[in-house]
């Protein structure tokens, strides 16, 4: 019995995205308790709808923290907000230019991709100086830009991020199936082992046959893409772009990578826990929202919580 | 219990498992003060777990441990290990890469402070080099990740001989020669017999069985976790002590391995490339199907060229031209070679993944077939090849990346002192692995420091400063020709 015990703990053990998971429903008991069952549906319809932005970065933001100690992407709030901006301006709320808008999110992806690996092979600056840099000069250009902002989305792109099918987000199930291909990327593709061995050991990948080069910019444009797509899809959400709509996403894209399970020492990462860990910060501020805390003590409330998580679940004895 | 005076170390009836793996089944060990004892064994026969138990960094499962007469098993760790006298100089070097030597050295010597204390842990330590490898190179400054492996290793050996304040009476030297060359494995011996001579002890481990036999006075074979036997050094010969360690090989099948010279250049080129660092106009030449020998003192440039060939894979470069498709078998596999969060079919097959990609996914089936068809083919031992790399002894995960080399697609095989820490028998199965793959047209550029391997080879050439300073055919290969052109000072080219 004990041995059977230790076993399912010693599993539990190896998969440490289940206390994400395992924290988002103790969170969403304690304020279904408290509001007395009332709005339980509705926290977790909107939790889906809010989570799903994050996901999105997130899993670009995780795959960049894979190749290894000091690749991070901080570019990514900045990269939100140009490629809204730009698409909101070219789209101009007609409906027939929504495709031209999904090519300028991808366009803007991949630009910011190429420049900010520019500065960090060219110019040899480490990645956190390099995206953050970078990031001035994109949000400098968004500025520049910052015509499109009042203009409002075309009404496919609205419906589309906003639509509900039984208080289930259509969107979420997109970014869900989405997940699941970002899975299989990392797992069963050239380019995902290519990730996780670079994550490992880049001397070793290399000498190993692996074009490192080739695979960390496809993925510091990977993941700018995805914030492309974000600033698109986020702007059809609310209804227009604004240029500090991506800055939560800062903390947020790193927040939800380390309590999901993945290595910050690179080589091990973790898409379900993305997932998990993007709804349990949604409702850990419904949940304060909600005990009425006012927004200085939900600020210390989530700094601390965030800490704690990453102590007890992020510790991960085998990196060196 | 009681243990007689002469004894430094008394180990009875310690055992280890790891899961399933009983890396020893209950071993028990004496040490004499003023004595010199070989530990040989196959890789994974237990030698560096209870080499680590005795230096505290395991913890047996049972057994006990009395050093000095005084029963420590309870709370034994590093740092009473260390207060008792007893270092240890692991296979795995345990430096810290971003410190120079002089704060190395200071990492175990806590009362080197106050001011100066980085002088005179420097002088410290460049002396007990001085003393042990003259002419060594290596300055208290250096930063040790810029060192090269053997350089790294004469390091780590210095240190463990020196003493400050507290005793010194022990030295485990588990693989010490592995990363040296004839030359400075000949200075530590002597300076280990010079240690022992003064009373102190030392537990000596290596493959190479020369070594074991010239210098240590009575041997210890282990096999499967256990002590199999146990005798004066006089008593065993080479051929007893493979005996006793459980290989059939003997002299005569070494000598059957060497092969008949081949004409050389009925085959096309396909490796030619000139040391980048010094132009004497010698170019290395491998035809296809040979087996190509880089010889010299450790760190003369061969692992520069090995990887100065490996990069110039797919660009033209004016120096190097490379037909075909490269793998590399690194001898550093902590740095080199080994991804130590995967599984060892992960770590055997990562080379290989290109050709098991079906439509745009890679096959499992085929990545599991490929990872159990190399267990048996080089005999990787461990229970299941999904087992995380590092359950592996060092010789077998050196066995892992000779797997991922020889199951790619390369052509050309470059072999960077690859036989560190492996065993004479899985040695002589690999030297056969290679005749037999550079029969079927493989190439094989081989780097080693062991003088016995190059007679693998059919072609030698010989490294000093960077610059290829002769060049041997099979018939014209000795020992004394290589160490020669080591160290002549002007090339007779």
């Amino acid at each position: 019995m004990t041995g059977n015990l230790a076993g399912i703990l010693r599993k539990l053990g190896d998969k440490p995205w289940i206390w994400s998971y395992l924290g988002m429903i103790l969170i969403w008991l304690a304020t279904v308790t408290y509001t007395m069952g009332q709005g339980g549906g509705s926290i977790i319809s909107a939790a889906l709808s809010f989570a799903t932005f994050t996901v999105i970065v997130g899993i670009g933001q995780m795959f960049v923290i894979t190749t290894g100690p000091g690749n991070v992407d901080l570019s990514i709030p900045a990269t939100i907000a140009l490629s809204g901006a730009i698409c909101m301006k070219v789209m101009d709320g007609s409906n027939a230019m929504l495709p031209v808008g999904v090519l300028i999110a991808l366009g803007t992806g991949i630009a910011v991709g190429a420049f900010n690996y520019m500065l960090i092979r060219v110019l040899r600056i480490p990645p956190i100086i390099a995206t953050l840099s970078a990031s001035f000069l994109i949000l400098s250009t968004a500025i520049a830009y910052g015509r499109g902002l009042k203009i409002k989305p075309p009404p496919l792109l609205a419906d589309f991020t906003t639509m509900k099918i039984a208080g289930i987000p259509l969107l979420a199930v997109f970014i869900i199936v989405f997940a699941i291909l970002a899975s299989i990327l990392l797992n069963r593709t050239l380019y995902g082992r290519s990730v996780l061995a670079i994550g490992q050991n880049m001397r070793a990948a290399w000498l190993a046959g692996i074009n490192v080069e080739r695979i960390r910019y496809a993925t510091y444009t990977l993941s700018a893409i995805l914030a492309g797509f974000c600033g698109l899809l986020l702007a059809g959400f609310s209804g227009g772009a604004s240029l500090d709509m991506g800055s939560e996403y800062l903390l947020a894209s790193i927040a939800v990578v380390v309590i999901g399970g993945t290595s910050v020492a690179g080589g091990k990462s973790n898409i379900p826990g993305i997932w998990g860990a993007s709804l349990f910060m949604f409702l850990l501020v419904t949940m304060l929202n909600t005990f009425g805390a006012s927004a200085g003590i939900r600020l210390i409330m989530t700094g601390l919580i965030i800490v704690a998580v990453i102590t007890v679940a992020g510790g991960d004895k085998q990196q060196r | 219990m009681s243990s007689p005076s002469g004894n430094i170390v008394s180990l009875s009836g310690v055992a280890k498992s790891y899961g399933a793996v009983r890396a020893l089944v209950g071993v028990d060990l004496l040490v004499d003060a003023g004595e010199c004892l070989g530990l040989v064994g196959h890789n994974g026969a237990g030698k560096s777990t209870l080499m680590n138990v005795l230096a505290g960094t395991l913890v047996p499962d049972r057994g006990s441990i009395v050093v000095s007469g005084g029963d420590r098993t309870a709370n034994y760790k590093v740092s009473l290990a260390h207060d008792l006298g007893i270092r240890c100089v692991f296979q795995e070097l345990s430096l810290c890469p971003n410190l120079t030597v002089a704060e190395n050295a200071r990492i175990f010597h806590p009362n080197l402070k106050g001011w100066g204390w980085r002088g005179r842990a420097g002088r410290m330590i460049i002396g007990k080099l001085d003393e042990i490898f003259p002419n060594h190179g290596i300055a208290d400054d250096d930063v040790v990740g810029d060192l090269s492996i053997g350089k790294r290793q004469m390091v780590e050996i210095a240190r463990a001989f020196t003493v400050t304040d507290e005793p010194l009476h022990l030295v485990i030297l588990d693989e010490p020669t592995s990363s040296l060359d004839a030359v400075t494995a000949q200075q530590l011996l002597t300076f280990m017999r010079k240690v022992v001579g003064e009373g102190r002890s030392c537990i000596l481990i290596s493959h190479l069985l020369g070594e074991i036999l010239g210098y240590s006075d009575r041997i210890v074979v282990m096999r499967d976790g256990a002590v199999v036997a146990e005798k004066p050094a006089g008593a065993f010969d080479r051929n007893s002590l493979v005996a006793a360690m459980g290989d059939v090989a003997d002299e005569d099948k070494i000598e059957a391995h060497e092969r008949i010279e081949k004409a050389r250049g009925e085959t096309p080129v396909v490796v030619r490339a000139c040391p980048q660092t010094a132009g004497n106009g010698r170019e290395l030449i491998a035809h296809k199907g040979e087996i190509v020998g880089l010889a010299g003192l450790a760190g003369h440039g061969q692992t520069r060229m090995l990887l100065q060939i490996y990069d110039a894979v797919g660009k033209r470069t004016a120096s190097t031209d490379v037909a075909g498709p490269v793998s590399l078998v690194a001898g550093d596999r902590q740095t080199d070679g080994i991804f130590h969060l995967w599984s060892i079919g992960q770590n055997v097959t990562v080379r290989s993944l290109r050709s098991m990609v079906r439509g745009l996914l890679i096959d499992p089936a085929r990545e599991k077939a490929q990872a159990e068809e190399w267990k048996d083919r080089i005999k990787i031992k461990t229970p299941d090849m999904a087992n995380n790399i590092l359950s592996l002894s060092g010789g077998n995960q050196q066995k892992a990346l000779f797997a991922r080399a020889l199951g790619s697609d390369a052509e050309i095989v470059l072999m960077d002192d690859p036989m560190r820490g492996v065993d004479i028998g899985t040695k002589l199965e690999v030297y056969d692995l290679i005749r037999q793959e550079a029969e079927e047209g493989r190439t094989f550029l081989w780097y080693t420091t062991e003088m016995d391997e190059l007679h693998n080879c059919d072609h030698v050439y010989v490294f000093r400063n960077g610059r290829i300073v002769a060049e041997l055919s099979r018939s014209e290969l000795t020992e004394e020709k290589v160490l020669q052109s080591s160290f002549e000072e002007s090339a007779a080219s």
